[in-house]
């Protein structure tokens, strides 16, 4: 009975684990093999990587998509840290009874969907289009503004802020440290960890994003990765060698940062329910 | 080297001086620019929604309608149709999922279990995915004439291939499963580490007064993870009601509407047809209300098993 037990646990892990990467498996050996023998099941490696990457770069820009994902991207990433960790560590540190209710009202703004927001931010990038330009409607700007701070983001420094050794501070003080230069000095040096985990949630985010880009990017030029992967999907006559291989190159950021970084990946996930 | 000097200073001054929050000024600086961009970015679009919602008209044409808009999403079959997949989809894909994610962190704490972190690993490895891409893929891998057909044909499990990408059935279960792909080793991480902090005693325990695995499964294992359950439980639900991602890239929202979610339905009413903004922010507060309304349900069951 135990033994049955074993093996039906062992036999469904083993099950679910093929499950889980099959799909990697057959976007792998595909982006080798030929159109034709994608679509006609074949799961072996096949020859034809070369011509696929060929024409991959013949019919669209993916190096511009992959610089537009990047440049948005670490953006985003670079200006959400520094947003949400300031706010994190001036709720904890500087807590007053009236900003835990400013605290609370943030909070809510996690229950806002994107989908009721989409359209008038859309509206409210066309006011700004006709001021400046240059963060209007169709530019990498306007990908970057409306997503730098998440409730979620200020929420997860503070939760990390809690357990910061605030000793360090008093010492800071006495030694007449500002108060700005106490959080870039001593508290930035001491949460690497906390910063690293929260890099990684809002690179692969903004790196994944495509809702809001699919409404605010309207040129070629500014396509990102998410964009061109979605369209070359919908394409009349798919070659499908060339869209696995283009899923490939657009799986392998993030998954090299799961692999690399899988520590900080899980402190990131974890950090959020303290 | 700055902070470890830091560090030896701190542990002869903190002992004469206790730590004590700053008042002032200076606190409200460090929060300002999070406060007017979440203000900006959020609260004040979600109220321009409301106004807009009691608007109509085509593109910036708008005239006030009062709660027209409203009353139309009751007599609106798309609405309807979409209002109902999205349902669907929360309350069969959720459930679902965290059974599964469950199943999964429960077989893989057993202490006795060999290759535990490939398995972890396996399973896990399906949400470093972006959703974009995986949606393409799944989309060929189900496609009519696809390889899980094939594969499924060549296992005599079915005689003749589904036909997933046209029977509104079939697709709606397509959806379901891609989303259960990519998340169920996201959630079972959050409950795996949850596992390792109770105490293995007490299945001990249990176990001499001759619980099985599954009584001690439900009076043990979910009470313990019951918070974390709560927490997963409103994230997938917010994700859930907002899917769009998926059905854009999988099924379109087809065949027919039979996979259209209401994100989805917004985002047609105003970037594909001709835009109706009133008319989709009045759509958007259904989704407003749908999330409000099940995470309060959520607190409320969790709370209620106390």
């Amino acid at each position: 009975m135990n033994k049955l037990k074993q093996i039906s646990v062992y036999g469904i892990l083993i099950v679910s684990s093929i499950i889980s990467i099959f799909p990697f498996f057959f976007m792998i050996v595909s982006a080798t093999n030929k159109s034709v023998d994608v679509s006609s099941g074949k799961l072996l490696p096949g020859t034809n990587l070369f011509t696929n990457i060929k024409n991959l770069l013949a019919t669209v820009e993916i190096g511009q998509a992959l610089l537009n994902s990047a440049i948005i991207a670490v953006t985003t990433t670079v200006l959400a840290l520094l947003v949400a960790s300031l706010a994190g560590y001036g709720f904890e540190i500087y807590r007053s009874r009236a900003k835990d209710i400013v605290f609370n009202i943030l909070l809510l703004s996690m229950m806002i969907p994107f989908a009721a927001l989409m359209v008038p931010l859309f509206r409210m990038f066309g006011t700004i289009s006709e001021i400046a330009p240059v963060i209007g409607i169709d530019t990498l700007a306007s990908v970057v503004i409306p997503t730098i701070t998440t409730a979620f983001l200020i929420f997860f420094f503070r939760q990390n802020t809690k357990m910061f050794p605030k000793e360090l501070l008093e010492a800071g003080r006495m030694d007449g440290v500002s108060e700005l230069g106490l959080f870039f000095r001593i508290y930035i040096p001491t949460m690497k960890t906390t910063y690293a985990a929260a890099a990684i949630i809002t690179f692969m985010s903004s790196w994944n994003n495509y809702l809001w880009p699919l409404v605010v990017l309207q040129s070629p030029k500014n396509q990102t990765i998410p964009l061109l992967i979605s369209s070359l999907g919908s394409s009349y006559s798919p070659d499908y060698g060339v869209i696995m291989l283009a899923i490939v190159i657009a799986t392998l950021p993030t998954a090299l940062i799961f692999f690399f970084l899988q520590k900080y990946f899980v402190a990131g996930m974890m950090g959020s329910i303290k | 080297m700055e902070t470890t000097n830091l560090n030896k200073s701190i542990k002869q001054k903190s002992e004469k001086y206790k730590f004590k929050p700053k008042k002032g000024l200076i606190g409200w600086i460090f929060i300002l620019i999070s406060v007017i961009l979440i203000c900006l970015f959020y609260f004040y679009p979600m109220l321009q929604a409301l106004l807009l919602s009691f608007q109509s008209g085509a593109g910036v044409n708008l005239q006030f309608v009062g709660l027209e808009n409203y009353t139309r999403l009751f007599s609106d079959p798309t609405f309807l149709a979409a209002l109902f997949n999205t349902v669907i989809f929360f309350l069969i894909q959720v459930p679902f999922m965290i059974i599964l994610a469950l199943m999964f962190s429960v077989m893989l704490n057993n202490k006795k279990l060999k290759f535990k972190g490939l398995f972890r690993t396996a399973i896990f490895l399906p949400a470093v995915t972006s959703l974009v891409a995986y949606s393409v893929i799944f989309k060929y891998l189900f496609s009519n004439n696809g390889i899980i057909n094939t594969i499924l044909m060549n296992l005599s499990i079915i005689s003749e291939p589904i036909l997933w990408m046209s029977d509104p059935f079939w697709a709606k279960i397509v959806i379901i499963l891609a989303i259960t792909w990519r998340w169920v080793g996201y959630n079972m991480i959050f409950y795996l580490s949850a596992l390792q902090n109770v105490d293995e005693s007490i299945y001990e325990a249990a176990r001499m007064d001759g619980a099985s695995a599954f009584q001690q499964f439900f009076k043990i294992t979910i009470p313990m993870l019951k918070p974390i359950i709560l927490f997963t439980s409103i994230t997938s639900t917010i994700g859930t009601l907002q899917l769009f991602d998926e059905p854009m890239n999988i099924t379109g929202g087809g065949p027919g509407n039979a996979t259209l979610t209401i994100s989805q339905y917004i985002y047609d009413l105003s970037f594909e047809y001709t835009p109706d903004f009133g008319y989709a922010s009045a759509v958007s507060f259904a989704i407003v209300v749908m999330i409000v309304f099940f995470s309060i349900i959520q607190f409320k069951l969790a709370g209620d098993k106390k």
